[in-house]
């Protein structure tokens, strides 16, 4: 991966071990405690499907580097779309201006490259497929949308991907690299009944080729799945208002963890004292039938990497352990000023913005329910099995998130489908409410993206069945 | 702190960006035309910025931004393709515009895709006052963004912590062409002060902010100002409790009522009503809010956020009413969703500008009076909005009020409803117009929504 990055980053612009050094030092003169330099090279392309016809596609590339420094809680950044030595040394004075010192540059004696692992292939998803493939995979999977059903009035589908090299070097050092695929393939259909029209989403995608969608069908399960989706909403009545017991299907629902508890175990929060969890490790957040991690080394993944922004290998981090707050997710900066080691969760959206601590993939493990005696056990509440985006205030703790498909629960037994509607929860609260975890973890299907502060990465998250005796149903029927 | 020389870098706008940007245009439309393609437009532009944070008194973040762009179509009769890049060298330029035509194989012979017919491209392109350089020096900004946060840390003992004080600026030029011979450039600045701290007390933390932009730097709000309404936010939700379920009317305190307007324009955007995707299919002519309702837009408006005299396509804008005594009177087109639409464009490639709600004569304090007993929401979070059926249930927090009056805070609630009857039942609008964004409204009073408790 290293010497991918390097050969597509590094060698066109004629920069190699001694221009790197001349950085690092321009950088870090001045009291700087650490510097590092982020290159990335990204192409991406896009295709849409609406009316029957791929109408539309684009092709973009991005390219440049990121130059920090930092000192103590002071980061200074300054970034250039150009790889060319004297902008970057520009650029470099520019960040190190948040120092005033008058010190040394803080340079490593040599630079060593960490070779690491290979998650994911870093072949070109782009080139996996040709153009003319590519429009025919649309063109299927709108046809197989329409044949499921007469009452499908529209769809829209959506084939995309990225190529990404990036290469960080540090002024400790250390020299890292990523080949980074990523694709991403997505369908929406409109149906209408007597004069009433409903929606439905699915998709899917991973750090692999678009070979991916051919296989096993997955490309014709993503049209039949958004179609059943709609099908089933245009049958739904308005959904229930007030607290109940709400029953969450395996996969996508795991949302549920990524706002009620992920953002707020995130490293940033948490030293600055903004998070409703700070201060809290070693103290029961949640029911002893959970255990909830990110791990940023699941091969394929989306919200997978084999080293961070910050050139961290990532980890299978334990966030909760048996319903005890076991550790925050970190990034470089905020490690050291907690005095903890970095879990591999420093990311950023690109070159153009600073790192901090994020989420990659986190899920619940398995508990040891079967589902159907989870919904046995609720007289009356909800069961949601998919849902759109999510939110939360950190400070508070107050978090929500939106179900796009569910269902009444009466008397222990699934019944009607009801409208979507926002769930609200308080995060430091809400698991310890969880009474049954299931036997039937799943991730989602690979689509899921994530934004804090204006800057959106990939991520994934995952969960098996379980259940929460109380949390706030946003519906209408009061 | 010793002063910190940063070199200031020339403005964004000056007269050789300008030629240049042109030059980068021309040359990428050449390009195409010399790649067999019937049509092409291309739009460029370079912006540059600083970003500086304060945290609890001491310099957090100083963020030099830089950027460029540029990103082109081409038409090869009416099959279309399209690419970008951040590479202004000839050869990236040649490429890119070589990714847009491989693309323009692939993609399918649609009628309706093209250029802006000529005849409503701009002729004349007045002077919206929206460019005004200022460069504070990273000193000067420091110092503002620490002033404001300052403000609202000594407002109160229980401001306990802070997200900081931050301030923004931006210079942006933006170059747009295309084969009908149309090109436009429009330059622009855009500051923004801002601050986010936490209160605390023995029943937990809220936090809360404000913030100040502006086309120029003296007509944002000054930093004691802005750092002492965050803190006032902040303490004023502390001790939120949540509510039961019930009915109620539900005022939108002014800066969060012009999401629902944003909710509108999602409905009447031509995109949305080629693809059926919305609640306000064919609703032209009809009646869509209350009956007293007027919406326009104000696109010539001197200095404001979304002012513009072409739209991204290059056709001029005009300013228009959308909803007249509460009637549906336009949609929102571009050249394409119009021609699908077999309807003319409006001049909306690209959004809306400064989309208006006529204000009422009421303040937010004769609202409440107005309301008597309800709830006032001041926080909006989730996206639980259906722009296909109008269903709509968002997280919120805010306050009870009762006679009028605020009681308590609240959280941990919904409020729910359909768009369609929403929009109906709006009862007043208030005469406190939030004007920092490209929507503007004052505080919305609904007559009854459902909110989803204890």
């Amino acid at each position: 991966m290293l010497t991918l990055a390097r050969q597509s980053l590094l060698e066109p612009a004629g920069i190699g071990d001694a221009e790197l050094m001349r950085l690092i030092g321009r950088l870090t003169t001045g009291g700087v405690d650490y510097g590092d330099l982020y290159f990335q090279y990204s192409r991406s392309e896009s295709w849409s499907l609406e009316e029957s016809k791929v109408k539309s596609g684009s092709h973009s590339i991005e390219l440049g580097v990121g130059l920090r420094a930092v000192a103590g809680e002071k980061t200074g950044f300054a970034y250039s779309d150009e790889i060319i030595l004297p902008t970057l040394l520009e650029a470099a004075g520019a960040a190190r201006a948040i120092a005033h010192q008058n010190a040394p540059a803080n340079m490593p004696a040599a630079f060593h490259g960490e070779t690491g692992r290979q998650l994911y292939r870093p072949a070109d998803p782009l080139a996996s497929l040709a153009d003319d493939a590519k429009v025919k995979l649309l063109e299927r999977v709108e046809q197989e949308a329409r044949a499921q059903d007469p009452r499908v009035k529209q769809v829209m589908a959506s084939l995309a991907s990225t190529h990404e090299s990036i290469l960080v070097v540090r002024s400790d050092g250390v020299i890292s690299g990523d080949v980074r695929p990523l694709v991403r393939l997505s369908v929406t259909v409109i149906v209408e009944s007597n004069g009433r029209r409903e929606s439905g989403s699915a998709g899917g995608g991973g750090r692999f080729g678009y070979d991916y969608f051919n296989q096993q069908d997955r490309a014709l399960d993503y049209a039949r799945e958004a179609v059943r989706q709609a099908l089933v909403n245009l049958e739904a009545v308005d959904a229930p208002a007030g607290t109940m017991a709400v029953v969450l299907g395996p996969g996508w629902p795991g949302i549920l963890l990524h706002e009620a508890i992920g953002h707020g175990l995130e490293g940033d929060f948490n030293r600055k004292g903004t998070s409703a969890f700070a201060g809290r490790i070693g103290q029961r957040v949640a029911s002893e039938q959970c255990t909830v991690v990110d791990n940023g080394t699941i091969p394929d993944r989306r919200g997978s990497l084999n080293v961070d922004d910050e050139g961290t290998p990532t980890q299978n981090n334990v966030l909760i352990e048996n319903g005890v707050l076991k550790g925050y997710m970190q990034d470089t900066m905020n490690a050291r000023l907690m005095k903890v080691a970095p879990t591999g969760n420093g990311r950023r959206e690109s070159y153009a913005h600073l790192p901090m601590p994020r989420m990659t993939n986190t899920y619940m493990l398995n508990g040891k329910f079967d589902p159907k005696e989870i919904i046995g056990t609720v007289s009356k509440g909800l069961y949601a099995v998919n849902f759109g985006g999510g939110q939360v205030d950190i400070t508070s703790g107050k978090f929500v998130f939106s179900a796009s498909e569910a269902y009444l629960i009466e008397n222990g037994k699934i019944t009607r489908p009801v409208k979507g509607a926002t769930l609200i929860g308080n995060g430091p609260d809400v698991l310890t409410r969880v009474s049954m975890v299931g036997n039937d973890l799943e991730l989602d299907p690979g689509v899921g993206t994530c934004g804090k502060e204006g800057q959106s990465v990939p991520v994934g998250v995952g969960q098996p069945t379980l259940k929460i005796d109380g949390l706030t149903v946003g519906g209408t029927q009061a | 702190m010793s002063t910190t020389t940063v070199a200031t870098r020339p403005a964004v706008a000056d007269r050789n960006s300008r030629e240049r940007l042109a030059g980068v245009v021309g040359q990428v439309l050449a390009e195409a035309k010399k790649s067999g393609a019937t049509a092409a437009e291309a739009g460029v532009n370079i912006s540059q910025g600083l970003s500086v944070t304060v945290r609890l008194g001491e310099v957090e973040t100083v963020e030099h931004t830089r950027d460029k762009g540029m990103g082109v179509s081409v038409y090869f009769g009416h099959r279309t393709g399209s690419a970008s890049t951040t590479d202004f060298s000839e050869h990236a330029l040649r490429e890119t515009v070589r990714a847009a035509c491989t693309i323009a194989k692939f993609t399918a012979e649609d009628d309706c895709a093209g250029l802006a017919d000529p005849d409503r491209l701009a002729k004349d392109i007045p002077d919206l006052d929206l460019h005004h350089p200022w460069n504070p020096g990273t000193d000067r900004a420091i110092e503002l963004a620490r002033v404001a946060e300052d403000a609202a840390r000594n407002q109160d003992k229980r401001i306990a912590n802070s997200e900081g004080g931050s301030l923004t600026t931006h210079e942006g030029l933006e170059v747009y062409g295309n084969s009908h011979g149309f090109l436009g450039t429009v330059a622009n600045t855009r500051y923004s002060l801002s601050v986010s701290v936490i209160a605390q007390d023995e029943s937990g933390m809220q936090r809360d902010f404000w913030y100040t932009v502006a086309r120029a730097s003296d007509a944002l709000e000054s930093p004691e100002s802005v750092g002492q309404t965050a803190a006032r936010r902040s303490l004023w939700r502390l001790g939120s409790r949540k509510l039961a379920t019930r009915q109620c009317p539900v005022l939108y305190e002014a800066p969060l009522a012009s999401s629902l307007l944003s909710h509108f324009v999602s409905a009447v955007r031509g995109t949305s009503l080629y693809r059926q995707a919305s609640f306000l299919l064919d609703a032209l002519g009809q009646p869509v809010f209350a009956d007293f309702v007027r919406i326009h837009e104000q696109p010539h408006l001197k200095g404001a956020q979304g002012s513009a005299a072409f739209d991204s396509e290059g056709v001029a804008t005009q300013p228009r009413d959308l909803i007249r005594d509460g009637i549906l009177q336009g949609y929102v087109l571009d050249s394409y969703s119009a021609r699908k639409l077999k309807m003319q464009t409006t001049g909306n490639a690209g959004g809306v500008h400064n989309l208006t709600i006529d204000p009422g004569k009421d303040d937010l304090a004769a609202l409440m009076k107005r309301m008597h007993t309800g709830l006032l929401v001041t926080e909006l979070i989730g996206f639980g909005v259906n722009t296909v059926t109008g269903d709509y249930s968002r997280g919120a927090a805010g306050f009870w009020v009762e006679n009028g009056e605020i009681q308590y805070p609240v959280e941990e609630i919904t409020v729910a409803g359909n768009l369609k009857d929403m929009f109906r039942r709006i009862v007043a609008v208030g005469s406190d117009i939030d004007t920092r964004g490209n929507i503007r409204s004052g505080s919305i009073l609904i007559e009854n929504m459902t909110v989803a408790g204890s």
